[in-house]
């Protein structure tokens, strides 16, 4: 489960879940996209397109270590698989590649989105919330929303309950700007939220689904309004991987010279320690971001 | 016997105590109560297996009770209608603690067959019930009905994990990490290190012991460890001593 928090004014957190979605493309994976804001077929007709092979090394050129992705190990086993964020390497030439690079100044072709499997979930679009089973006691949007994402991985066979398919896939679920008023939920504009209980008991569910379920899933979250601090404690426990990404737009440190090459910050919260007493920590803690033309880069 | 042990982390994941007595005590024949709230079956059984405790073949033969909250949620959400005089344990998520009690207990009161050693109640972690929306004194409560239960009268130990942060803004969690601290016997409290990550030392490890709680004049007894966790295994070392500097 990896929690994002969004940068001010979104671009870059938009950015980042655009190319999560875009891998789960270029993987074969499924999607499963939800947002209360922007309707998924639109978010999807805004990713990146990917760099081809022998395109790559031309269009990297002298560019430090490019934003990558883990690719996903297909398994046998029912436990669920995270996505760790970019690994970090010093050398632009590097032989180990994860992932795909995409040219965040084209779009995807329509007809390599139109190659895998994809749902949406666009809140306003849904039907109301119908509680015949059990007292699920939060937001209708977070329930209307679980119960959808829940009956996918049941239906699609995620979970492993169709002994029948024979090619396991994974389900790349991408929620966007969780948390937001669009939601139905004040825990972004109110210091003392109605519910205060919602989102975290959202995101228990969710990762209770995404553990049985060969799933991952990304979200978004504008923590940068939330002031009730506790909260995001919270949510930070509850999740395996936390980033924050701060821009420097319109804040002092836009004008400082240490960050002329950059736009922003990357703030490693939380990484995951799953199955193993260890983590795998690296070396760089501190980690900058830059938008150029092409490419999005972090290191 | 018959003690409470607080476990706490500050600024890092003090969840390498949870699996290292959950072996410890599976190896000394105990039965066990694991209520395993934020982590999957497999994820301590694949830890335990290299720490040479198999939670499967333990569930088995009937000395591990594995409360799986993660699995117990979606049963409860998205299953089907319950059997009736089988409430779940997790009940809680729309009203109080009274059902995971009932659970605890039910799993360490001994039958009449079993003959493992003392019963231990081991739960990972408090924070969760804050976040699910149990109030702060229904855990300590429920924390409390546990003690007795399986402290006092089962004559048991109880365990439990509990993430504490400075400067932090959860009222409600220090609330309840407070008020735990006083009541325990003892207190294992891996922290960061305050100048930050570093591969050699992961972090300190405060063991208090509280001989003030069993007589007035005692002081308690304070040790710091600092350590590092390997695949197998944890090491601790006096501070500054760790062997990177050596």
């Amino acid at each position: 489960l990896v929690f994002t928090e969004e940068d001010k004014y979104g671009l870059y957190s938009s950015l980042l879940f655009k190319y999560f979605l875009a891998e789960g493309i270029v993987c074969g994976h499924d999607l499963f996209v939800a947002s209360a804001k922007e309707h998924p077929d639109n978010i999807l007709k805004e990713l990146p397109a990917p760099l081809l092979d022998d395109t790559h090394g031309k269009e990297l050129g002298d560019e430090a270590a490019a934003v990558k992705s883990e690719d996903f190990q297909d398994s046998m086993k029912i436990a669920w698989r995270y996505q760790n964020l970019p690994k970090m390497e010093a050398s632009p030439t590097t032989h180990t590649k994860f992932g795909h690079y995409y040219d965040v100044s084209k779009k995807m072709p329509p007809e390599l989105c139109q190659s895998v499997k994809w749902h949406s979930f666009y809140l306003h679009e849904e039907l109301p919330f119908e509680p015949k089973m059990k007292t699920w006691n939060m937001n209708s949007g977070y329930a209307r929303l679980l119960q959808s994402i829940q009956r996918i991985i049941s239906q699609e066979g995620f979970d492993g309950s169709d002994p029948q398919k024979k090619q396991r896939n994974v389900l790349r679920i991408g929620i966007q700007s969780l948390g937001s008023v669009l939601w139905g939920d004040d825990v972004c504009c109110s210091d003392a939220p109605e519910d205060p209980h919602s989102l975290t008991k959202f995101l228990y569910v969710l990762r209770g689904l995404l553990r049985k379920s060969l799933s991952a899933c990304i979200i978004t979250v504008p923590a940068h309004l939330m002031q009730n601090k506790a909260i995001m404690e919270r949510v930070t426990n509850l999740s395996d991987i936390v980033v924050g990404l701060e821009s420097f737009i319109g804040s002092e440190r836009e004008t400082n010279p240490l960050y002329k090459d950059y736009h922003g910050l990357v703030h490693v919260h939380q990484i995951p320690r799953l199955n193993s007493l260890i983590c795998d920590v690296s070396d760089t803690k501190d980690l900058a971001f830059r938008l150029k033309r092409k490419l999005f880069t972090i290191e | 016997q018959g003690k409470f042990t607080l476990l706490r982390d500050t600024r890092t994941d003090g969840s390498f105590l949870v699996h290292h007595f959950l072996s410890f005590y599976l190896r000394a024949g105990c039965k066990v109560c694991f209520v395993a709230l934020l982590q999957s079956f497999s994820h301590y059984n694949i830890v335990a297996q290299k720490l040479g405790v198999s939670l499967a073949a333990a569930k088995e033969r009937g000395q591990l009770v594995f409360l799986e909250g993660l699995k117990s949620c979606l049963d409860l959400l998205f299953g089907e209608e319950e059997q009736p005089g089988q409430p779940s344990p997790l009940q809680f998520l729309s009203s109080d603690l009274r059902a995971l009690f009932d659970f605890v207990r039910a799993s360490l009161t001994p039958s009449g067959c079993d003959s493992w050693k003392g019963p231990v109640l081991l739960l990972d972690d408090l924070g969760v019930l804050l976040s699910l929306g149990a109030a702060p004194v229904a855990v300590l409560d429920f924390i409390h009905y546990c003690r007795v239960a399986v402290c006092c009268q089962l004559k048991g130990n109880v365990l439990v994990l509990v993430h504490s942060n400075e400067d932090s803004e959860d009222e409600e969690n220090e609330l309840v990490v407070n008020s735990l601290c006083h009541h325990s016997d003892l207190i294992l409290w891996a922290e960061g290190l305050a100048t930050g990550f570093c591969k050699d030392v992961h972090g300190q490890m405060k063991i208090i012991k509280r001989l003030s709680l069993r007589q007035a004049a005692e002081q308690d007894l304070v040790q710091i460890y600092q350590y590092k966790i390997q695949d197998r295994n944890v090491t601790f070392f006096a501070p500054g001593l760790s062997a990177a500097v050596l």
